[in-house]
């Protein structure tokens, strides 16, 4: 019962205005990489998901949107149901064949290999990886460069895949081809688009 | 008296909405490769700018003010319908200044004021394939941005030179894109592509029958193709607005008799009044003629 309870509850109050409003924070962070953006916490979802990835979520996935999740949503039948209830999306097991990943477990995430990275003809049709993160307050930080970023940009997020700086490179090296990634944090949200290049090696 | 039937917010339906802006972010994250999307049909024809409406329609909300130009005025058929459909379907605030807008829809010219960050320019586009007119194949087209084979339009250029003496392509003119894309710039004059380089604001370029977006992130690399002994260069005119008398504005030529008189005044409405506001007067301005008399 309380299981049905969650996965019909926490979506966006206002669904046109709440989507518009997670949508220019997006297109502000993915137009500017690195740029730390506020949201209000519209949309709430069963754990392990958090207000502001199941409020990205619910405003770019539909049943045109292949998404892969990672394990600790696969087991959570709440999350899975809150999902499918609120955006009608297709689940997929293959990252490769994923628009969209939804990854709660950084540290155990497949390497980006594994999911799409487009085609050279279709570059677009690529993995746009969301990554919940715990805030943007790391000790080490990440220097920026690229389109988007007047100069550089400081970039320090709660935590990272592993050996990030060399799968970024080996992504980065693969334009026009490459997966992008969107920072879900608490109250906040980032992005690094496949053109940001990483500046710092000792990081 | 009933009720009027409504629109969804901004028009569009929520899903064509999401669409677009999973396009959007791929345009973004993608400098100047042009992305598909399926287009919708909207109430108005193809060639009025459908993409252009689509793009704002997906972005737009109640915290945006609306400014919308046609070949620079605000005050032309297209930009007045256009802003009067988003005046209806999404009730924000709109305006004619450049400085007060967040988001600006154009169709063929960038704001001789400079843009801020923050603001958005979404751009009308007819024909997005910048090689369209020289490989009508779109199979063979997507595969020479796939190989970044530019040759073809570089040898364009040339012939210009060889049969004119100079580039004498004036508008649409081809760019560069991050050192990677060849990007059409939509049929905007070449005045305005070293507006594009290095822009504070984001540009999205939407095409509605070609079903097609693209996009510039701010601060991007944009660089207009030439050779080393025929560099890129812009239009000049040999005389000032005739209203506003700026120098180093684009020009309008407006035909004033039968008798083949004319003249040149700003194509930005809002620049030219900005500057007449502030007292700058041309040789031909209402203010002026009034003084003489």
């Amino acid at each position: 019962m309380r299981a049905a309870t969650q996965v019909f509850e926490g979506g966006f109050a206002d669904s046109v205005l709440g989507s518009q409003e997670i949508f220019r924070a997006l297109m502000d962070a993915m137009a500017n990489p690195g740029r730390i953006v506020s949201v209000g916490d519209l949309a709430q979802a069963p754990s392990p998901l958090t207000p502001v990835a199941a409020s990205i979520a619910a405003t770019l996935f539909d049943h045109d949107a292949t998404v892969w999740c990672d394990k600790p949503i696969k087991a959570s039948e709440a999350a899975l149901g809150w999902l499918k209830f609120h955006t009608g999306l297709e689940l997929t097991n293959d990252p490769a064949g994923a628009d969209f990943a939804l990854v709660t477990d950084i540290d155990n995430m497949p390497s980006f290999d594994a999911f799409a990275k487009g085609t050279s003809e279709y570059p677009d049709r690529s993995t746009t990886i969301i990554l919940q993160v715990a805030g943007f307050e790391a000790q080490t930080s990440l220097t920026l460069e690229g389109p988007g970023i007047k100069g550089t940009q400081a970039f320090s997020p709660s935590q990272l895949p592993r050996m990030f700086t060399e799968q970024w490179a080996a992504n980065r090296g693969a334009f026009p081809r490459g997966i992008d990634l969107i920072f879900a944090g608490n109250g906040l949200l980032a992005a690094l688009p496949r053109t940001t290049r990483i500046l710092n090696k000792e990081a | 008296m009933t009720e009027l039937a409504t629109y969804n917010f901004a028009y569009l339906d929520e899903q064509t909405k999401r669409m677009i802006r999973r396009a959007i972010l791929k345009a973004i994250a993608i400098p100047g490769y042009q992305v598909p999307f399926a287009s919708r049909e909207m109430p108005m024809p193809y060639g009025w700018g459908t993409g252009g409406v689509q793009v704002t329609a997906a972005i737009i909300g109640p915290n945006d003010t609306l400014k919308v130009i046609d070949q620079g005025a605000d005050d032309t058929t297209n930009a007045v319908s256009i802003r009067a459909f988003f005046q209806k379907v999404a009730n924000v605030p709109v305006t004619t200044k450049t400085t007060e807008a967040t988001i600006i829809q154009t169709r063929h010219r960038i704001p001789e004021t400079a843009l801020q960050a923050g603001q958005t320019l979404v751009y009308q586009v007819p024909i997005p394939e910048p090689l369209r007119f020289l490989e009508p194949r779109e199979t063979e087209t997507r595969k020479m941005h796939a190989l970044e084979e530019y040759g073809l339009m570089h040898v364009k250029l040339y012939e210009d030179i060889a049969r004119h003496g100079h580039i004498a392509t004036t508008y649409a003119y081809p760019v560069k894109v991050e050192g990677r894309y060849v990007m059409d710039p939509s049929p905007t004059p070449k005045f305005d592509n070293p507006k594009m380089h290095n822009s504070p604001a984001l540009q999205l370029f939407g095409a509605g029958r070609e079903k097609r977006i693209y996009a510039i992130p701010p601060y991007t690399q944009v660089v207009s193709l030439d050779f080393e002994d025929h560099p890129f260069e812009v239009q000049t005119f040999s005389q000032p607005c005739a209203l506003c008398a700026a120098k180093g504005s684009y020009l309008d030529e407006v035909i004033l008799d039968d008798k083949g008189g004319s003249m040149f005044v700003c194509s930005d409405t809002d620049f030219c009044e900005e500057r007449q506001a502030a007292g700058h007067r041309g040789h031909l301005s209402p203010a002026q003629a009034e003084a003489a008399e």
